[in-house]
């Protein structure tokens, strides 16, 4: 009785060995087309670049290795290397808060039972979905110093509005400007967080004579935290990634005022064809964003709040 | 406290909040006009004769309208032809994200393997790398083999799961289905390719609707890709057909708003149809607050 209730055991258990190895031969089979789309198209060319970063490469003739040629000349000898770093960086540090500040805004205003709130949502989405190259376009007549629609409306405030993209000054305002039309695009997930948020909190709140502002502060924003930290890395990976509109509403000017660092990288790789040295400002601008994201992170603890974490 | 006082104090709760309810249809109506007076301006100008667009303060009724400017931007350039190429590139690209992005997320989500956690660990991490970093190599591979001025280069890369958040979703979404079916199907005698076949993918349209529909959106919208791997001017998509049209028409506003109109109305009318898979997309994901 007892051995062959052994012996049962054993069969499931070596069956079930089995089982799991062709679980495993099939779970590997499976998931190739990703290992090896990742081989061929992403950890493949991140080391590929890192080798091509330390030549000299015009793409025709044999690319010659030049050790650290290009970083040097990057930090040493090339101001626009820096210009598009600090353009890159003002639009991110900008743009972004200011993207957050107001989805957040927009969200907290539409998840409220009010009649018409899936009109409002699905008109203040609509932007973000839009072909870019369109937008850059029609903004740019929007932006247009004399007969531009933003100058006319600052005259009825009897501001002469600035020349905008043509201005050095606005030029890089106007573009932040622009990215908040498509702010509506980060409602959906502030307002997937907010209705993840338990009504016995707000209760709770209520029972203890909170105000609204006190319910926003001690309630709303800590339990949002995580969206916001998630919205904020997206946000800041993303402002890095900015290409269309400096290409078609500035093409970087006026004088470098809107050189972005990808329109840099994409100068340097396809008009110039320096492959070495795009290769090695495609580094330097990755570990540019893994330390804003670490830092990110690293700051992180002191401000998200995770349900069930324990706090000292 | 008495009746009548209680009623004073409901009224005043109320009117408070009717008063609040007011003012928060007021921001949002100053919210839609915000949102819709480019769209509104770009409609206007596209309908202008060329003079009537330097008058300030702007005319908005154009007078005549002239529905030709549609007419005259539209077939300046091969517009039909651009509208082909990125219905085609479309096409192949979903096709390839569709099956790839759902077998690996399959794999992810519903078979037991060493090495699976570390690998969705690589996946979710390179959402986090900035694509320009893959740029330069990849073009040079792609050059190598010949395949710059292709459609290759950009409907290859999706037949290989290109697309992380795509593995991402469907993986969410093939969690929550019950586990029992793919017992009982086991039981039946089903592998595990016959599982994926005939009970994930049939129970999954939802999910494989919002992927086919962010996918046919990326591209219809991207630019980048195209610019660097499309030359001949038959291969353009229409991203790249509008910038060329600004090129040749930089100053021209009634004929580029006309043409960016029409190359935003496809997006515009698929959002509006389709707006529930848009916003389901985030559901997927299972953010929580």
């Amino acid at each position: 009785m007892a051995e062959s209730a052994l012996s049962r055991t054993a069969g499931r258990s070596g069956s079930k060995r089995s089982l799991g190895w062709w679980e495993t031969f099939y779970g590997w089979l499976f998931a190739m087309p990703w290992i090896l789309g990742f081989i061929l198209f992403t950890g493949g060319p991140i080391v590929a670049a890192l080798l091509m970063s330390f030549t000299d490469w015009d793409i025709v003739n044999v690319p010659t290795w030049v050790g650290l040629d290009n970083f040097e000349r990057m930090f040493l000898n090339d101001d626009l290397f820096y210009q598009a770093l600090k353009v890159s960086t003002i639009y991110a540090v900008v743009s972004v808060p200011l993207q957050i500040v107001f989805g957040l805004l927009i969200s907290m205003m539409l998840n409220v039972d009010i009649r018409g709130v899936s009109v409002y949502r699905t008109l203040y989405y609509m932007p973000s979905v839009l072909p870019l190259v369109a937008v850059a376009v029609m903004w740019r007549w929007i932006f247009s110093p004399d007969w531009g629609v933003l100058n006319w409306f600052l005259s009825w405030f009897g501001i002469r509005g600035p020349a905008w993209l043509a201005d050095a000054t606005w030029a890089l305002p106007a573009l932040i400007l622009m990215s908040l039309w498509s702010v509506g695009g980060g409602m959906v997930i502030y307002l997937a967080g907010l209705q993840n948020i338990p009504t016995d909190l707000y209760d709770a709140a209520d029972v203890d004579g909170a105000n609204p502002w006190n319910k926003f502060w001690y309630v709303t924003l800590p339990m949002l935290s995580p969206v916001i930290f998630f919205q904020l890395v997206i946000g800041i990976i993303q402002s890095l990634q900015v290409f269309v509109e400096p290409y078609m509403m500035t093409e970087g000017g006026p004088h470098n005022s809107t050189l972005f660092f990808l329109l840099y990288l994409y100068r340097n790789a396809f008009q110039y064809f320096r492959m070495g040295y795009a290769s090695a400002l495609a580094w330097i601008l990755f570990i540019y964003v893994a330390l804003l994201t670490l830092l990110v992170i690293r700051s992180s603890a002191a401000w998200v709040y995770y349900e069930g974490e324990l706090r000292k | 406290m008495s009746a009548a006082e209680n009623t004073m104090l409901n009224l005043s709760a109320r009117r408070q909040r009717t008063w609040g309810k007011v003012l928060l249809h007021l921001l949002l109506l100053i919210g839609v006009v915000i949102v819709m007076i480019p769209f509104a301006w770009t409609l206007s100008t596209s309908l202008k004769p060329e003079g009537q667009v330097y008058t300030f303060p702007p005319k908005w009724i154009p007078e005549p309208i002239l529905w030709g400017n549609y007419v005259d931007a539209l077939t300046a350039l091969p517009f039909g032809l651009y509208t082909r190429n990125t219905l085609y590139l479309a096409i192949g690209r979903i096709v390839g994200l569709l099956f790839t992005c759902s077998i690996v997320a399959y794999s992810f989500a519903r078979l037991r393997w060493k090495g699976r956690d570390t690998l969705f660990f690589i996946v979710l991490a390179t959402l986090m790398i900035p694509f320009e970093v893959t740029l330069v190599p990849q073009y040079v591979l792609f050059s190598e083999i010949g395949w710059v001025n292709t459609f290759l280069p950009l409907i290859v890369p999706a037949f290989f799961a290109g697309n992380p958040f795509f593995i991402f979703l469907m993986r969410q979404f093939f969690m929550s289905i019950s586990s029992e079916l793919d017992d009982a199907a086991r039981i039946d005698g089903c592998g595990y390719f016959d599982i994926y076949w005939r009970i994930i993918l049939p129970l999954s349209k939802p999910v494989l609707a919002v992927v086919a529909i962010f996918a046919f959106q990326n591209n219809w919208n991207s630019f980048l890709l195209p610019l660097i791997y499309l030359h001949d001017r038959d291969l353009y998509t229409l991203a790249l057909g509008l910038n060329l049209f600004q090129e040749e028409n930089y100053t021209r506003w009634t004929l580029l708003m006309a043409a960016s109109l029409t190359i935003m109305l496809p997006v515009i009318l698929l959002f509006f149809l389709l707006q529930r898979y848009f916003i389901q997309g985030v559901v997927f994901t299972g953010v929580k607050g």
